[in-house]
């Protein structure tokens, strides 16, 4: 298939990149500068385009495709893909659902432990020599936390069976119920931070969910809540969450992601109850691996005319 | 029952706490309801007194019990008692219990954040991201997966299995060595703690300090775990050959550990520092407001138990 164009929207991984180039015709976007050299010398064979969170195929790039077929994200989050025009110009939209469902409700985990615990703060209380000087003081028990998931999909699902295996109570909001688990559902988001004490958004980022965790939600978390974002940063209204933790009226936050990334608020930088991690939910090797594995499926299903292995749209 | 003084007397039993000036009894006020407390061997109280408790790592040696000659109980504040002679305990018929399940929950929360941070980095994250490194960097090196991992437990005590219970739901698979296999549970064992290791991913150190156990995990073993093997270590710092075991995080001959304790505390072998695949703790895995309201209820009920002659809550049991 090396005579079909494929276009990589930004450098998300060598090994994708290499099975790409083995296989198509591979053209990297930030190969090119400015931007228009690329439309020009390009946009007439490019048929195929492998996104990510950082750059999707919003509705520009996907009008300057003619040839544009098929769309596969190097993600399970839709975001940054302009869906609705897909669907207009019967472009295929694939993602990566289910193989990176274990790692990122692992971050999630691994974020409600190291701020209920302290983990990094204690880790550096060490590096810097303190211990000698005096103990680290008492951090609060994290077993039989009430855990409150905004989305229960299968992210939000996976977050929830490691939670219980701590004894912790778990309750969700999500777009609608689901009455096959036993957790206890919230109709609104407000309802379900006050019910909560660690508060994990692990739902899609869409229009109505954009800044689903604003101002009053924070207050109803409340100084003994703590957040957990492994979503999208755009869920959170990111200087709300700012100004909460500053003044004591958040309890502390774990966050994988952020309204600008790689720009994070550096007034975070010296908080001891919040620990930031660069994005990398799905970022191990295996996962990695497996989401490149996925892309490359789907994208020769579509040119040998097979069903797609996840396709969305 | 009145005496001819009128007095009455005193009719909570009398409890010696033992301890070392630098350590603390937590919530000790909650006892004066229920026992007559004193502090010093020297006391004319000593010869009398038939259970104490022993606050932290005070030891109770030969000596300490050679000045309480009516002491049958031993209270222990700690999941460890390494510090106690337990063979001269037994030898003189005194029964010993410690804090049983108090700590267990906490202690296998720790144990699991430190193996999640080690494989998913993320206090290493954590110092990326705050050093402002990221929109220089771009790009922050891989984790490794937990889902899958084979995790070995020394030690499938109380904590253990704790411990077991949390990394099941993770998708991990489980097996143990302890000194003797349990008959109740599913896990595989292992004989030894080489086969362990040469059949996980993870070891997960839980057991109890004693002679046996003094550096289980020794270069054998790290050896056994390999090159992508981690260690994490809640138990005591003893329990790992920590020269060894340093040697080999330098030399990238093993993947990663988390460690809550060290051989010297509060000393920490400083080549550690530099890694990022390595994560560290001041021992305080057990140290939250719940432990200690856990470990008073623990206390009161062994003595209770004791001194109305009912079967103590949590004699100490070697796993």
């Amino acid at each position: 298939m090396d005579s079909i164009t494929v276009l990589m929207t930004s450098p998300m991984s060598d090994y994708l990149e290499k099975q790409l180039k083995d296989r198509f015709n591979l053209v990297k976007l930030w190969a090119y500068s400015p931007k228009t050299d690329f439309f020009k010398h390009n946009s007439h064979s490019i048929r195929a385009v492998v996104g990510n969170t950082k750059i999707g195929a919003d509705a520009e790039l996907i009008d300057s495709l003619p040839e544009l077929e098929i769309v596969s994200s190097y993600s399970v989050g839709l975001d940054k893909i302009d869906l609705r025009k897909c669907q207009e110009k019967g472009i295929r939209v694939t993602n990566t659902p289910d193989v990176l469902t274990d790692d990122v409700a692992d971050v999630a985990m691994g974020l409600m432990l190291a701020v209920t615990r302290r983990v990094c703060e204690c880790d550096r209380f060490v590096r810097r020599g303190l211990w000698p000087k005096g103990d680290f003081r008492l951090t609060n028990k994290f077993s039989g936390m009430q855990v409150g998931i905004v989305g229960l999909g299968r992210i939000g699902s996976a977050i929830a069976k490691r939670a219980e295996a701590f004894g912790c109570p778990i309750s969700y909001y999500s777009r609608s119920e689901k009455p096959e688990t036993n957790y206890k559902y919230f109709s609104n988001i407000i309802d379900l931070a006050v019910n909560c004490q660690i508060l994990v958004v692990a739902c899609a980022l869409t229009e109505e969910t954009h800044h689903i965790v604003n101002r009053e939600v924070i207050d109803a978390l409340g100084p003994e809540g703590i957040l957990i974002n492994i979503g999208r940063g755009s869920h959170v209204d990111e200087p709300e969450l700012v100004s909460a933790l500053l003044e004591g009226r958040l309890g502390g936050a774990g966050l994988d992601v952020y309204e600008n990334e790689p720009e994070v608020p550096e007034q975070l930088f010296g908080l001891e109850n919040v620990v930031l991690m660069p994005h990398v939910g799905s970022d191990t090797v295996e996962t990695t691996d497996a989401m490149a594995d996925l892309v490359i499926k789907n994208l020769e299903a579509h040119f040998l005319k097979k069903p797609l292995l996840t396709p969305v749209v | 029952m009145a005496t001819e003084d009128n007095e009455v007397e005193d009719p909570r039993p009398l409890v010696l706490i033992h301890n070392l000036p630098s350590f603390k009894l937590p919530l000790q006020d909650r006892l004066i309801t229920h026992f007559r407390l004193f502090d010093s061997l020297a006391s004319p109280e000593a010869s009398s007194v038939r259970a104490l408790i022993c606050v932290g790592p005070t030891p109770v040696t030969a000596d300490t019990l050679d000045h309480l000659p009516s002491l049958r109980l031993v209270v222990g504040s700690s999941a460890g008692l390494d510090h106690v002679d337990l063979a001269e305990c037994r030898r003189r018929g005194i029964a010993v219990t410690n804090s049983g399940d108090a700590y267990s929950e906490n202690v296998a929360d720790y144990a699991v954040a430190l193996l999640l941070d080690v494989l998913r980095r993320v206090s290493a994250a954590d110092r990326f991201v705050r050093s402002g490194l990221w929109p220089q960097m771009g790009e922050y090196p891989l984790g490794c997966k937990l889902g899958g991992k084979r995790i070995g437990i020394v030690g499938l005590g109380s904590i253990g299995s704790e411990v077991a219970k949390r990394l099941v739901a993770f998708g991990c698979t489980v097996a143990y060595n302890s000194r003797n296999k349990k008959p109740s549970v599913m896990y595989p064992y292992y004989a030894n703690v080489h086969d362990l290791a040469v059949n996980s991913d993870v070891l997960i150190v839980c057991c109890a300090l004693t002679n046996e156990t003094h550096h289980i995990i020794n270069k054998d073993v790290l050896t056994a775990l390999g090159r992508e093997g981690v260690i994490i270590n809640v138990g005591r710092g003893a329990l790992v050959d920590e020269k060894e075991l340093v040697q080999f995080l330098v030399q990238g001959e093993i993947g990663g550990a988390g460690l809550d304790v060290f051989e010297n505390e509060p000393k920490v072998p400083k080549e550690l520092f530099a890694l990022d695949n390595v994560v560290l703790s001041p021992h305080l895995a057990v140290l939250t407001p719940e432990s200690f309201e856990a470990l008073n209820k623990v206390i009161i009920a062994n003595l209770k138990a004791f001194f109305s002659n009912k079967p103590l809550l949590s004699p100490f049991q070697q796993e």
